[in-house]
């Protein structure tokens, strides 16, 4: 059976080719890199809220990834500088996007920082920017006819809020505000 | 030298050396095969059609065009097809439960692509359950139409197709079933892990790997009677079809698992690591199985070996080099080494020569045989799926450049282009396939054979809607994204119209898919009803 035998040496070549260029020496390439003084690991609120932020699939609409002059006006819409790769050694699993049916959001916690604005844009987006086609998230709310010791009022435009009782926000929520407020990497870029 | 300059010349250099290829094949030299496409036909049989999904009209109309056609060395004498009825009739069992679970895929892979379609521009629609967020039913689409549908179908056709292709019956037939077995308890187990928010995260790959690593193991069993069937090959030589279809179950296991190696992967090598395998799946399984498929049924329908079989096995090793390193194309201008796009930019360019070798030798073998696909059902499908492998990658090389990446990059119209490649390639192809196949599994034919023809137009229809809409749409939100003067919200609001239209061509493609499912679904209750003797069935095919 030559040409078997061809055919696997063959396959297992053009396979250890496109690994080691995509896979090995990225992986040698950053392995080592030191995070940013200025970069703080998550806390475990906010690692709870990125696992809401993956399970909720944020990602499939919003990019994480700013990108320089080469490739776009990215820093004129107030998205911040070209990341590197030292931003994202915090980032397992990462979540850099592919679309930008939204906003990035790399540093949406430096662009918008009230909690208030963030849960109630994630109880009703439209609430806040009439056209847009981010879905709400309801679910992450309770409607109650008033809130308990302790419980997050969300403060809400008149146009979403009920008209008896009030919207407090689920723990899903607070943790996802939370990490959506970590995302800050307005420090200046490491020197790679 | 700049980047482009490298660019060009090594491009230029390598469409000069296809070109030298080709020239040295046609002078004889080498180790040229030029009657090697003839291994799939029976002493002969070159020259005789073969499509069970037409009617005995069509099946005439069919042999009158391909006599026509004139091309064949040979007229047809009385071939023995002994052995490929032995091949077909082992087939049958497996294949019919890998193509019937696919099909079931297919239909709830549909229904939420095209639920997810709805809800970008009806955003309050359906969002008082998490499982029903955008994030999670888009997910349930992509999984269930590329791991449900599209693999399943793949490894059915490529099952069925491989006794034939070694004129050996199939063994080891148990590793098939607890493949395909398995293979369907992951997705579904995965599918309702990420319904419920249970997800690994990254685009692709987002069943959870604890439960994912049933694809691999079961992707690896169904590749064993390959394994086993090659030392008892009847062929003297393996036709390119087999290549591509070994190849392909070597790579998948492969790639799955060093994806998913659990806490392994850092940072933004994982973004590398995830678009090698977001690529790699594409170009080293569902293409690689999808050329096969072209490479065997449209021959075989016309009657007529493939032109240059020189030219095919170049094609293999081509898209084997090139394919595997575009990856990083979805990551142009992202925070990984300069060094890493840049190759994938080049290998994606370089990507046109296997194209180009594919499709010249698809258009040359049907030369003089295009009146064929007014009586072939298959072909049809195949066809145009082999010409939209052409098209997707052809777009996909320029989507890769720069200039044009600027523009389309975070937009809808690689939307667009995923679905040209892998629904109007891959998954027509399958279709094709199909519709040769399953009345040799099931050994009846198609009851409503006009239910071919409204699958086809539903799908034809609703595809083109579909890429038509979102290309421009995709286009004219990249240009928003870019222009600084232009609100961000403009760029959302402009690709409404175009939404909406996706959705339209998505409920066609999903009318089709039904009408498909239904036709199969009568082909079952007909065999069930009315067992056809199998005696007779072999008279048939051996002296018919
Ligand atoms: C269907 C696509 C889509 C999904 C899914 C989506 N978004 Fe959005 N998002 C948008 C769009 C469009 C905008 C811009 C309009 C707006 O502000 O609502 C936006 C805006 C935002 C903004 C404000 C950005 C800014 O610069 O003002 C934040 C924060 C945000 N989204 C967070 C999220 C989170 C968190 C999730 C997941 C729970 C999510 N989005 C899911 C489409 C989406
Ligand atoms: C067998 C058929 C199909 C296959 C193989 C398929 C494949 C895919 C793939 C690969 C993606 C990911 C695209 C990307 O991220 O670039 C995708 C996304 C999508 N598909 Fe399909 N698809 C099929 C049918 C459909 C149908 C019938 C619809 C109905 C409208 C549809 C609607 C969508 C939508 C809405 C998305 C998400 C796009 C986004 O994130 O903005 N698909 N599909």
């Amino acid at each position: 059976m030559d040409s078997g035998f061809k055919l696997i040496a063959g396959a297992l070549t053009t396979m250890a080719l496109a690994t080691s260029a995509l896979v090995v020496l990225p992986y040698l390439q950053v392995r080592d890199l030191e995070a940013p003084p200025e970069l703080k690991p998550y806390t475990e609120q906010e690692l709870r809220g990125r696992e809401q932020y993956i399970s909720l699939g944020c990602v499939y609409c919003h990019t994480q990834q700013p990108r320089g002059v080469e490739s776009g006006v990215d820093a004129l819409r107030g998205w911040g500088r070209p990341s590197v790769a030292a931003d994202y050694v915090y980032d397992s699993p990462h979540l850099l996007g592919t679309m930008r049916t939204g906003p990035d959001l790399f540093n949406i916690g430096a662009r918008q920082p009230s909690v208030d604005w963030q849960l109630g844009h994630l109880y009703q987006p439209r609430a806040y920017v009439a056209e847009s086609n981010m879905p709400a998230f309801p679910f992450l709310f309770e409607h109650k006819l008033e809130a308990e010791e302790g419980e997050h009022v969300v403060q809400l435009p008149p146009s979403a809020a009920p008209d008896v009782g009030v919207i407090v926000a689920k723990p899903e929520a607070l943790d996802l505000v939370q990490y959506l407020l970590a995302l800050d990497r307005t420090y200046p870029a490491p020197i790679e | 030298m700049n980047i482009s300059a490298i660019l060009v010349s090594t491009y230029v250099i390598s469409i000069l050396g296809l070109f030298v290829f080709i020239w040295s094949l046609r002078k004889g030299g080498g180790q040229s095969r030029p009657n090697g496409g003839r291994v799939i036909f029976e002493p002969g049989e070159v020259g005789r059609i073969e499509d069970p999904a037409a009617d005995s009209g069509e099946r005439d109309a069919l042999q009158a065009v391909s006599d026509a056609g004139n091309a064949h060395a040979h007229q047809p004498g009385k071939a023995d097809l002994a052995v490929r009825f032995e091949a077909d009739r082992s087939t049958r069992a497996p294949v019919l439960l890998l193509l019937g679970t696919a099909t079931l895929w297919l239909l709830i892979g549909s229904v939420f692509g095209l639920i997810s379609s709805i809800k970008l521009h009806e955003p309050d629609w359906l969002t008082d359950v998490a499982w029903l967020t955008f994030g999670r039913t888009r997910t349930l689409h992509l999984n269930a139409v590329a791991y449900g549908w599209t693999a399943l179908a793949a490894l059915g056709v490529v099952t069925w197709m491989l006794p034939r292709l070694l004129r050996t019956p199939l063994r080891g037939s148990m590793f098939t079933y607890a493949g395909t077995l398995l293979w369907n308890i992951g997705l579904g187990v995965g599918l309702y892990c990420v319904a419920n928010g249970i997800s690994d995260g990254m685009e692709w790959l987002e069943i959870p790997w604890q439960v994912g690593v049933l694809f691999a193991i079961g992707g690896a069993m169904i590749g064993v009677p390959l394994v086993l069937m090659l030392p008892r090959a009847r062929v003297d030589h393996l036709y390119v079809s087999v290549w591509y279809i070994g190849a392909a179950l070597f790579w998948f296991p492969i790639l799955y698992l060093v994806a998913k190696i659990p806490g392994l992967h850092v940072g933004v090598e994982q973004a590398t690591m995830n678009w090698w395998y977001g690529h790699n799946v594409l170009g080293y399984f569902f293409t690689p199985v999808a050329l096969a498929s072209v490479y065997y049924f449209l021959p075989k329908v016309i009657g007529r070996p493939i032109q240059s079989y020189d030219l095919s096995l170049l094609g293999f090793w081509t898209l084997a080099f090139f394919y595997g390193q575009v990856g990083a194309h979805h990551l142009v201008g992202g925070p990984i080494p300069v060094w890493l796009v840049t190759l994938s930019i080049v290998q994606s360019v370089m990507m046109v020569i296997p194209v180009i070798a594919f499709s010249v030798n698809q258009h040359q073998t049907m030369r003089g045989h295009f009146a064929a696909l007014k009586h072939s059902p298959t072909l049809r499908f195949v066809l145009f799926g082999a010409m939209m492998y052409t098209v997707a990658s052809v777009q996909g090389a320029m989507e890769a450049l720069r200039t044009i990446n600027n523009v389309t990059h975070f937009t809808h119209f690689t939307v667009a282009h995923a679905h040209l490649g892998l629904y109007g390639f891959v998954a027509m192809v399958l279709f094709g396939a199909a519709y040769f196949a399953l009345p040799r599994v099931l050994d009846v034919e198609w009851p409503k054979r006009r239910l071919i023809d409204l699958h086809f137009g539903l799908v034809l229809a609703g595809f083109a809607i579909y890429i038509v809409t979102l290309s421009i749409g995709g286009w004219l939100q990249g240009l928003a994204l870019l222009d600084p003067a232009r609100s961000f919200i403009e760029s959302v609001t402009l690709t409404y119209p175009y939404l909406q239209g996706r959705s339209l061509g998505g409920l066609l493609m999903t009318f089709g898919h039904f009408v498909f499912a239904y036709h199969f679904g009568l082909m079952v209750l007909a065999r069930l009803r009315r067992p056809a003797p199998i005696a007779q069935a072999q008279a048939e095919v051996m002296h018919g």
